[in-house]
């Protein structure tokens, strides 16, 4: 049993979104020329989410992917809020207060973000009211709080993690007397999800990440080869500095049963994560909230079950690590996945094959002959395959398509095997959890001449 | 690399040989480029500067000092035959598909085979012969219609099985071939050697030869070349011929006015091996194989392979002028289809070794045909440049026919497919000429199937009806840079895509256009046929009637409001237009030409005619939409929108009227219709244009009427055997030999252009006539169809060429039109043909090398012209066979 080739287009298909930078007067001032994105599920549902959107009220570009665990609920919840939440916080005072006051005479609001969704990537209608009340506290907040500063990218960035994990705790712990909302927010609590984000405006780029989600550039050399620079660090056990953090925010008798085998307290493999309540709230509140809840949570397992060694909670955090670079003109692309493609691939391959496929060249050494002594059959050999390895290219209209091609059907000499994808792509639902994990990407495509006027400008 | 291309193209011994221009010019023993002084200053003046020194440059020097011109010089930019000649295969390859090719060809290889003896300069001419291979039927129906071409020119030539090739050719893998034409005469030759060859023949005959000296603009005065300026200074000339190869479009566009040279280059890659362990014979045959689209040489015991692929790389789009042409990177993954059919071809040579792979640019046109002749508006100046890659076997034949037009004021053979004058500005455009020769070179291989139409650089001049007619299902073709309609596709009905309609038999259109003829044949059909060329020629007095009576052979001193067929000839008696005239005033005339003689008509008139300011002429092609209403029922159409009688008894035949069609007043309305059936041409003020459409359609609709195309206008006209020029006349054809004496009025007291050869052909009689030949054996369904150019038998000896063919769907039979000359059984001479000649002979039309027997019939024309049809006649007798 085989697909076929469009077969298998189709379901690398399906979930694939492209975002081009609208033009005007012929001319794209944005450094950000468009971006690709793509998810392939291995779980069912899929866990894995991802985000997009324009800031309106500010300069900049949000992007996002958010990996959820335990269910997607999290997940769901986090790519939904949280560029609501950085918008706000990016605002300046004159604007909040704008806003603030049109909410209060019901007037029209402002658009706040410009979302560029797939028709897949769906909104919950019935919690919108419940997030909206979160939101417009946070942002009554940030005017009472009116610090006068401009605001900081890295801090604004910071505080939106904090605050949007720290609402979905909160609601959690009030509950709601719609019955569906309060299984709903009980749902996104329990269960956790990482986040990887990227904000561009102009030749300032942040990342910030929590969890094990990564977010990387692609810089073309002065040769024309390819490399990859990280601009985000795994919080998992395999970062030393990550560990080390844990450890000191607990006492050392805890220093053994914190990480177990490569997991926070044996169980949580990334050590930062929005929701994740059981790794947050104490064991009172926790059975509280269980107890109180609504007889599908009580019947869980999973809620109801306390890591072990659970003496000095809270050991999980939502605060994200953010990284700024300026951007250059080699730096070409920057791309966010989830750990499913980090799992599979080297970054050094991503930038190759992303590189490859953005310019359309493969950046083989043009063939010369010079003085070697070359047959006709030996050349007609080396000319096949790389035509081979350049029809691979244009089969995809989607650097994220071509990606995941690449990491889920790659041989070991680095080419796309129609068999072997067709094998990883027809797994039973149940099966494909064992081989492969969800992977979402995000590749954004810079614009080098935008950004080489900036940098001339400063 | 370069040190390797010393050895193979500039072979020192013969540049020692002598030649006057080495001593003239700087000494160079070594390859050095830096600037040396000049020892030998530029003439001031001289009757002839050609600039560049090309197989091109040298073969009109060479010619032109041949031909008695001895003030002459010839400038390059770099070194002699160091441009695309020195890069060229030198295939001398006489496998072309237009018979004025095949004639340069031919030549070409004559001329290079006595060179070296001539010149004692070593031209490495080997008769290799070549071998065109065919993996196709229709490839083979291509060939064989070129072997019939050959044939009859003299020239030997066979088609061969795949066996035989196998004789031929020690490498060639056959078993996908079907067969293949082998032409024994073709040659191998050293182009760069052959150019030289020729230069230093020139230079013996006086010519200066100027390396190093590049032109950097041309003079021109009151429309005519007074000289050159260079780096070295100026030179002022009476004459100068642009052989500039692929640097002639900037050339011309270097003066103060710039001249338009419509041709655009594209990197050409060929292979060069090492020899093979057992060296290949040097008299190898040269193996062409077009559907694999490349061609394998022998040389210097490896082989030489180079092609023509699908997606051509042109280059050079915004300009760029350099001396010599740099070797260009060579790009392997773009060579990779062609190495894959080498090989396929022949396997064996795997093993083989390779030397280089060379990129060099060759010039496209935008028609696949060399661009040749004076310019339209600049008198001396000359162009002979955009061979297609074709340029060594065009070279010497080229730059003859070149000579002859500017020592005689015309080469010898008809070259008007060749001449610049069929483009016009609107060729020009750098986007237009950069993707249409991406469909140009690719074609070089392609299958040249009849009716092919080019699908780039489309819908630039168009009717103001164009999205209307393209909404009832029109198919388009392109005639000038014209959108015309080929004919109407019935809704719900599918036709073929483009590929599937590449065929030498019955096409899918076939009931299409015959639904359209009986349309124009019972009802009325109408035909947008904006694209003609349409001239006002006006004047206060009797200027404008002078001239043009002086111009034109027929009397045009007709009444105001008659309208007049008339041939404007040349010295010869020979076509240089075919038009209609109606006189509107008594000092204003306007003239309808064919749609590509805008350019060569208006330079005609434009140097004939006074320019005194007595008399004005004007472009008006684009100020005016023709309709032509064609059929018994157009004259009801007409008298129901114009409330007119339009009756032949008020309008009849040749007649033009002011009227009002519908709203629109000032309607031009003319009773010709260029089919013989019965109708009208409506000239029509553009904005009124889509008003008078919806007008006649609407009140059409109870007469039947439909829209038609230029398909079903082709098989009417034919049918009736009416010439058009461009097709069938030409500037070597007179009114005598095609029955149109009728329209000269050689008694109209008057003098006129071309009256005496007129006079004398009417004397002597004529030796060529033009005729018709009705098919008696096709079957139409299942033979091959004729196309034009198809090889004449009388009583099994060749007599001439068709020049157009149409299905006649009233007759039910394929009718050819074509010239039959009677050349005398011993001799070959020519002689007078007679109607007797014609009436008494057994016809044959060779089709691809298969005969198709034929009646043939001299009409009297004049029948269709002065015919008065009533309406009700018309209607009783419909077509009655004449």
């Amino acid at each position: 049993f085989c697909l076929t080739p469009p077969q298998v287009n189709s379901i690398l298909k399906a979930n694939e979104y492209s975002f081009k930078v609208p033009e005007f007067d012929g001319k794209n001032v944005s450094s950000v020329l468009g971006f690709d994105s793509n998810q392939l599920p291995a779980n069912a549902p899929i866990e894995d989410r991802r985000s997009a959107a324009t800031c309106l009220q500010t300069r900049g570009m949000l992007l996002g992917v958010f990996d959820g665990h335990a269910g997607c609920a999290c997940a769901q919840a986090v790519s939904e809020r949280l560029f609501y939440y950085i918008a706000v916080s990016l605002l300046p005072h004159e604007t909040l207060l704008e806003i603030e006051n049109a909410v209060e005479s019901g007037r029209a609001l402002l658009p706040i973000l410009q979302w560029h969704k797939h028709p897949n990537d769906y909104f919950s209608k019935e919690a919108s009211k419940l997030y909206f009340n979160s939101l417009r506290t946070y942002w009554q907040e940030l005017i009472d709080l009116n610090s006068g500063e401009t605001t900081d990218v890295k801090e604004a960035l910071i505080n939106a993690f904090k605050r949007l994990d720290n609402d979905i705790s909160l609601e959690a712990q009030v509950g709601n007397p719609n019955s569906f909302l309060n299984y709903l927010v009980l749902r996104v609590a329990f269960s956790g999800a990482t986040a990887c984000v990227a904000h561009v405006d102009g030749v300032d780029l942040h990342v910030a990440n929590t969890g094990d989600s990564r977010a990387m550039l692609g810089v073309q050399e002065e040769d024309g080869s390819w490399s990859a620079v990280n601009l985000s660090y795994d919080h998992n056990a395999q970062n030393e500095h990550e560990v080390e953090r844990v450890k000191m925010e607990h006492p050392k008798s805890e220093e053994k049963s914190l990480v177990k085998q490569d997991r926070l307290l044996g169980l949580l493999m990334p050590f930062r994560a929005f929701g994740d309540v059981k790794f947050k709230w104490s064991i009172e509140l926790q059975k509280r909230v269980v107890e109180a809840g609504p007889d599908q949570l009580n019947d869980n397992e999973y809620t109801k079950f306390i890591p072990p060694n659970y003496h000095t909670p809270p050991y999980l955090t939502a605060e994200p690590e953010v990284v700024h670079h300026k951007l250059r003109p080699q730096d070409k692309f920057l791309v966010l996945a989830t750990d499913g493609l980090w799992e599979t691939m080297h970054r050094q391959d991503v930038a190759r094959i992303v590189g490859e496929y953005l310019t359309r060249v493969h950046r083989q050494q043009p063939i010369a002959v010079g003085g070697y002594k070359v047959t006709l059959g030996q050349m007609h050999g080396l000319l096949t395959e790389r035509k081979a390895r350049i029809s691979s290219v244009f089969e995809d209209q989607n650097a994220a398509t071509h990606l995941i091609r690449h990491a889920v059907g790659n041989n070991e000499f680095g080419t796309v095997d129609h068999e072997r994808l067709s094998k990883m792509l027809s797994l039973p639902e149940e099966l494909a959890r064992m081989y492969r994990d969800d992977i979402t990407i995000i590749v954004v495509q810079f614009n080098s001449h935008v950004i080489g006027a900036c940098q001339n400008e400063e | 690399a370069a040190g390797m291309f010393l050895r193979l193209l500039s072979d020192v011994r013969w540049r020692a040989a002598d030649p006057k221009w080495r001593r003239m010019t700087c000494s160079r023993r070594s390859t050095s480029s830096t600037a040396e002084p000049h020892p030998v200053s530029l003439p001031a003046q001289a009757q002839v500067v050609i600039c560049g020194g090309g197989i091109m440059g040298t073969s009109v020097a060479y010619h032109l000092s041949k031909m008695g011109w001895k003030d002459i010089v010839l400038l390059e930019q770099g070194r002699l035959a160091a441009g695309t000649t020195r890069f060229c295969a030198g295939i001398v390859s006489t496998a072309r598909h237009l018979s004025i090719e095949l004639k340069m060809a031919d030549y070409s290889n004559k001329l290079y085979q006595q060179l070296e003896q001539e010149t004692g300069v070593k031209t490495g001419y080997v008769k290799t012969g070549s071998i065109s291979l065919a993996q196709t039927q229709d490839r083979l129906i291509s060939l064989k219609r070129i072997a019939s071409s050959l044939n009859v020119m003299g020239i030997p030539c066979e088609m061969i099985t795949p066996k035989q090739v196998a004789q031929f050719h020690p490498l060639i893998n056959i078993h996908d071939l079907v067969g293949a034409m082998y032409v024994p005469e073709d040659a191998l030759v050293s182009s760069a050697s052959v150019s030289l060859a020729l230069a230093t023949a020139a230079s013996r005959n006086g010519v200066q030869i100027h390396e190093r000296t590049s032109v950097s603009h041309v003079s021109v005065q009151n429309g005519c070349v007074t000289g050159v300026e260079t780096d070295r200074g100026q030179i002022q000339c009476q004459y100068f011929v642009n052989c500039a190869g692929q640097w002639a479009y900037e050339l011309g566009h270097s003066g103060k006015e710039p001249v338009n040279i419509p041709l655009h280059a594209c990197e050409h890659f060929y292979l060069l091996t090492h020899p093979l362990k057992e060296p290949l014979a040097s008299n190898l045959p040269t193996i062409v194989d077009p559907d694999g689209r490349i061609y394998i040489r022998n040389w210097q015991g490896g082989i030489l392979s180079g092609g023509f692929e699908k997606n051509p790389k042109p280059l050079f789009t915004e300009g760029r002028n350099q001396l010599e042409i740099q070797n260009l990177r060579e790009d392997w993954d773009h060579f990779e289809p062609l190495l894959s059919a080498l090989l396929r071809r022949m396997p064996d040579l795997e093993a083989l070794q390779i030397m280089q792979l060379v990129n060099c640019p060759e010039s496209f046109t935008p028609d696949m045909r060399c661009i040749m002749g004076e310019l339209p508006t600049v008198l001396g100046y000359f162009v002979l440049a955009g061979m297609n890659s074709a340029g060594i076997s065009y070279g010497g034949g080229a730059g003859k026919y070149l000579a002859e037009w500017m020592v005689n004021g015309y080469p010898s053979e008809n070259v008007w497919p060749l001449d610049l004058k069929r483009f016009g500005t609107l060729q020009s455009s750098r986007t237009f000429l950069r993707h249409r020769v991406m469909e140009v070179m690719p074609l070089m291989y392609d299958l040249k199937v009849p009716r092919w139409d080019f699908q780039t650089g489309r819908q630039l001049r168009t009717s103001p009806l164009y999205d209307r007619l393209d909404a009832q299902g029109a198919r388009w073709m392109e005639k000038h840079g014209f959108e015309r309609v080929k004919y109407f596709v019935p809704p719900g009905k599918d036709l073929l895509d483009l590929d599937q309609r590449k065929t030498f038999y019955k096409p899918d259109w076939f009931d299409i256009v015959g639904s359209e003829v009986k349309c124009c044949k019972e009802a009325v059909c109408v035909i947008d046929m904006s694209s003609f060329t349409k001239f006002e020629i006006s004047s206060t007095g009797d200027q404008a009637l002078e001239s043009l009576q002086y111009l034109f052979s027929n009397d045009l001193d007709v009444p105001v409001g008659h309208v007049v067929h008339t041939g404007m000839l040349n010295e010869k008696g020979g076509y240089e237009n075919d038009c209609s005239i109606a006189r509107l005033s008594k000092c204003s005339f306007f003239m309808i030409s064919p749609t590509d003689q805008q350019v060569h008509c208006w330079a005609w008139l434009k140097n004939r005619l006074p320019n005194d300011g007595s008399l004005t002429m004007e472009d008006v092609t684009w100020k005016y939409t023709a309709l032509n209403l064609i059929g018994p029922r157009a004259v009801d159409v007409l008298s129901e929108l114009s409330y007119a009688p339009v009756t032949p008894e008020h309008f009849p035949s040749l007649f033009c009227k002011d009227m009002s069609v519908g709203y629109a007043n000032g309607i031009r309305v003319m009773s010709i219709t260029h089919t013989g059936e019965p109708g009208f041409m409506l000239y029509i003020p553009i904005e009124y244009a889509l008003h008078v459409y919806n007008e006649v359609m609407n009140m059409g609709q109870k007469y039947g009427i439909r829209n038609a195309g230029y398909y079903a206008l082709r098989s009417l006209r034919i049918e009736k055997f009416f010439a058009f020029w461009g097709q069938d006349l030409d500037a070597f054809t007179t009114p005598m030999e095609c029955g149109r004496e009728f329209q000269v009025k050689l008694e109209k007291g008057m003098q006129f252009v071309g009256q005496e050869a007129l006079l004398e052909q009417k004397q002597n009689g004529v030796y060529k006539r033009f005729t018709m030949f009705i098919l008696e054996d096709h079957d139409t369904d299942v033979d091959l169809w004729p196309w034009w150019g198809e090889p004449i038998f009388r009583n099994g000896r060749y007599v001439g060429k068709t020049t157009s063919s149409a299905y006649s769907y009233t007759l039910g039979r394929h009718i050819c039109l074509g010239f039959v000359q009677h050349f005398d059984e011993k001799t070959g001479e020519e002689l007078v043909v007679t109607t007797d000649f014609i009436n008494q002979g057994k016809y044959e039309i060779d089709i691809s090398g298969q005969r198709f027997q034929a009646k043939a019939k001299l009409y009297p024309f004049s029948s269709f012209f002065t015919h008065r049809r009533r309406k009700d006649e018309v209607e009783l007798s419909g077509y009655q066979r004449e």
